[in-house]
C-alpha cells in the first residue's frame, strides 16, 4: 500500500498519463459503441422486424456472458485471419465496441418497444409519420433508459479496459499487467486502485449526464 | 360531414369490433357514440383517421373515400382526443398543444397566438401554465389539455374519445358545459365517445347507441329516451326514464325563445299593457344591451311611474345549457313560476315557464312514458 503510494508521488505524470489514455480508450469505445448501438437498438425495434431483433438481441446475451479474455481472443483471432494486426490498440478497441455496445443496443430497443401505447397512438392519431414519430416521441422518450445502458456501458469498459492492456490497449491496464509479470505490487496496486476509483467516478458522473439529458418533463 | 357505410372491423384474432355499421353525422352536430365498455367505439373512431383499417365498407369526410386521402394529411385535419389523454410528458403545454400546428408548419407567431386563445378557451390562464409540464398539472387540467390540442390546427372534424372520462363529477358538468359553449360558437363536426348516458344525452345532437360491435340506435337523446328500438335500448336507457327525461331535457328545448319583455326607461304602462294583451302578471326587465335584470308584477303597476322604479331585480336565472332538473331546481327557490334563461354573456335567451314543463310532462305521460 504504502509502496503504491510512493510511486504515485514519486511517478504522478506517469500515473496520470495512464489514467488519461485509459479514459481515452474508454471514450473511444464508448463513443462509437453509442454511435453503433443506438442507431441498430432503433432500427431493429421497427415495425415488422421482429425476425432481426430476436436472433439479434440473442446473439447480445451470449456475447455479455462470454468471459472478455476469450473475447479479446476471439477478436484477435478474427483480425488475424482477415491479415490484419491483431496486437494493439485497434483491436482491443474494437472487441471493447463489441462488448459495449451491449448494453446499449439492449436498453435502446427495450426503452424504444415499451414506449406508452398511448404516446404512439397520440402521435400517430396527429398525423406524425414514422420518422417523426420516432424523433419528437420515442426517442426522446427513451432517453432515460438509452442512457442507463450508456452508464452501465462506460462502467463496464473501464474495468474490461484493464484487461485489455494483454493485447496492448494501453492504461491502467499496463501498470497491472507490468506489475504481474514483475512481481511488483505497488504497480499492480496503482492501477488496481485507479481503476476502481475511476469507475466510481465514472459512474457518479454519468448518472449526472443522464440527468442532464433527460427531457426535463420526465425528470422527476 | 362523417359518413360510414356498412362499415366492418374484424381484428386479426377474429374479434368482430364492428359490425356493417352505417350512420352520418352532419356538418357542425355533435353525434355521441354510447355503449358499454368493449362495444367498439374507440375501434370506430380509429377505422375513421385510419389508424387501423377496416375490413370491409367505407368511410367518407366530407364525400371523400378517407382510403383516398394521404393518412398523416387525413390525421393532421381530424383532431383526435384519445382515450387516455395522451400528453406527451417531454413537452410542456404549448409544445403539446401546438403539435399538429409544427406539424403542418405553421409559422412560430401563428403558433403562439393559437396556443394562448386554446388556453383561453379551456379557462386556464396562458402565462401560467403554457410552459409547464404535464406531469405538473391536475387530472382536469391534462385533460383540458388534451381537449387543446385536439383543436390546436383548427380542423373541422374532432373525434373526442371519452374527453371528460378522468373527471370528477363537478368538474366534468363544468367542462361540459364549456364544451357546450364552446361547440356553440365554433361549430365542428364531433364525434364524442361515452359510456355515461347522462353525459350521451346532455352532450349530443344524435347518439349512436352502440352494443358488441352493431349499432343498435342511431337517434336524437329523445327518441332514444321515449322511443326505444328495442329491449337492449330500454334496458340501457333505465327504468326511470321519467326522472332522467327531466334530468336530460335541455331547458332550450322548452323555453320560450321570445318572451315579452320591457326595459327599464320604459313607462309601467307600458308593462300594462303587455301584461293585458299577453294574459300574463309578470314579465322580464331587460337593460339595454339585452340583459336580464329582474321582473316587473303586475301588482305592483301602481307604485311607480317607469318600470326601473318596480321592478323586482333578480339574479336567479338558468343558462340554456342547464338540463330541466336544474331549472326546475331554481326556479321552485324562487317561488316564481316563470324562470329567465340567460345566454352565455348574460343577454336573456327567453323564459322557461311551470306550464311548460308540466306540458311536456304531460306529453311524456300521453306517450306511455311516465309509468
Ligand atoms: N388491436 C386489437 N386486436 C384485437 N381485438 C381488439 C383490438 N382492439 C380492440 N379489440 C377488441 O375490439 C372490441 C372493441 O374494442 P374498443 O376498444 O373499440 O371498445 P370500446 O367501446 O372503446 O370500449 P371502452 O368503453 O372500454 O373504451 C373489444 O372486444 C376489444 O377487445
Ligand atoms: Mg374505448
Amino acid at each position: 500500500m504504502i509502496e503504491a503510494w510512493q510511486f504515485l508521488m514519486r511517478n504522478p505524470e506517469v500515473v496520470a498519463g495512464w489514467t488519461l489514455e485509459h479514459l481515452w480508450i474508454v471514450l473511444v469505445a464508448c463513443g462509437f459503441a453509442v454511435i453503433l448501438g443506438v442507431p441498430l437498438g432503433i432500427y431493429i425495434s421497427g415495425r415488422g422486424r421482429e425476425h432481426i431483433a430476436d436472433p439479434v438481441l440473442y446473439l447480445a446475451e451470449i456475447m455479455m456472458t462470454v468471459p472478455s479474455l476469450a473475447l479479446f481472443g476471439l477478436v484477435m483471432a478474427i483480425l488475424a485471419s482477415l491479415g490484419l494486426r491483431a496486437i494493439g490498440f485497434t483491436p482491443a478497441i474494437i472487441a471493447l465496441i463489441i462488448y459495449a455496445q451491449l448494453p446499449i443496443l439492449r436498453n435502446t430497443y427495450t426503452a424504444i418497444r415499451q414506449v406508452d401505447p398511448a404516446m404512439i397512438e397520440a402521435g400517430k392519431g396527429m398525423g406524425m409519420n414514422e420518422r417523426q414519430l420516432l424523433f419528437k416521441v420515442k426517442l426522446p422518450l427513451s432517453v432515460p433508459v438509452i442512457m442507463a445502458g450508456v452508464r452501465n456501458a462506460v462502467v463496464m469498459t473501464i474495468a474490461i479496459a484493464a484487461i485489455a492492456a494483454i493485447i496492448g490497449a494501453g492504461g491502467l491496464g499496463k501498470a497491472i499487467w507490468w506489475g504481474l509479470r514483475g512481481a511488483r505490487m505497488d504497480l499492480i496496486l496503482v492501477g488496481g486502485i485507479g481503476v476502481s476509483i475511476l469507475g466510481l467516478l465514472a459512474d457518479a458522473f454519468m448518472s449526472r449526464v443522464e440527468r442532464w439529458v433527460t427531457p426535463k418533463g420526465l425528470r422527476m | 360531414m362523417i359518413r360510414l357505410e356498412e362499415v366492418t372491423k374484424v381484428f386479426p384474432d377474429g374479434t368482430e369490433a364492428i359490425r356493417e355499421a352505417t350512420f352520418e353525422v352532419e356538418q357542425g352536430e355533435v353525434c355521441v357514440l354510447l355503449g358499454p365498455s368493449g362495444c367498439g367505439k374507440t375501434t370506430t373512431m380509429r377505422v375513421i383517421n385510419r389508424l387501423i383499417p377496416i375490413t370491409s365498407g367505407k368511410i367518407y369526410i366530407d364525400g371523400v373515400d378517407n382510403s383516398s386521402i394521404d393518412e398523416d394529411e387525413l390525421r393532421r385535419n381530424i383532431g383526435y382526443a384519445i382515450q387516455d389523454i395522451g400528453l406527451f410528458p417531454h413537452m410542456t403545454v404549448r409544445q403539446n398543444i401546438e403539435t399538429v400546428p409544427v406539424l403542418k408548419g405553421w409559422p412560430k407567431a401563428e403558433r403562439e397566438k393559437r396556443v394562448e386563445e386554446l388556453l383561453e378557451l379551456m379557462r386556464m390562464d396562458p402565462g401560467e401554465f403554457m410552459n409547464r409540464y404535464p406531469s405538473e398539472l391536475s387530472g382536469g387540467q391534462r385533460q383540458r389539455v388534451g381537449v387543446a390540442r385536439s383543436l390546436g390546427a383548427d380542423p373541422q372534424i374532432l373525434l373526442m374519445d371519452e374527453p371528460f372520462g378522468a373527471i370528477d363529477p363537478i368538474t366534468r358538468i363544468e367542462l361540459q358545459d364549456e364544451f357546450l359553449k364552446i361547440q356553440r360558437k365554433i361549430k365542428k363536426t364531433i364525434i364524442f365517445v361515452t359510456h355515461d348516458i347522462y353525459e350521451a344525452i346532455k352532450m349530443g345532437d344524435r347518439i349512436a347507441l352502440m352494443n358488441e360491435g352493431r349499432l343498435v340506435q342511431y337517434d336524437t337523446p329523445a327518441n332514444l329516451l321515449y322511443r326505444p328500438k328495442n329491449e337492449f335500448v330500454e334496458k340501457f336507457v333505465g327504468t326511470d326514464r321519467a326522472l332522467k327525461g327531466l334530468q336530460l331535457i335541455r331547458v332550450k328545448e322548452l323555453m320560450c325563445g321570445s318572451p315579452p319583455t320591457v326595459k327599464t326607461d320604459e313607462p309601467a304602462e307600458a308593462a300594462r299593457e303587455c301584461m293585458e294583451r299577453e294574459g300574463i302578471n309578470q314579465m322580464v326587465v331587460i337593460c339595454k344591451a339585452g340583459k336580464f335584470l329582474g321582473w316587473v308584477e303586475w301588482t305592483d303597476l301602481e307604485k311607480g311611474e317607469m318600470v326601473g322604479e318596480i321592478m323586482k331585480p333578480s339574479s336567479d336565472f338558468a343558462t340554456i345549457d342547464a338540463v330541466l332538473n336544474e331549472a326546475l331546481s331554481i326556479m321552485l327557490s324562487t317561488r316564481r313560476n316563470s324562470l329567465a334563461i340567460v345566454n352565455e354573456d348574460n343577454g336573456l335567451a327567453g323564459v322557461l315557464s311551470f306550464d311548460a314543463i308540466q306540458e311536456a310532462l304531460g306529453e311524456m305521460a300521453q306517450r306511455g312514458e311516465i309509468e
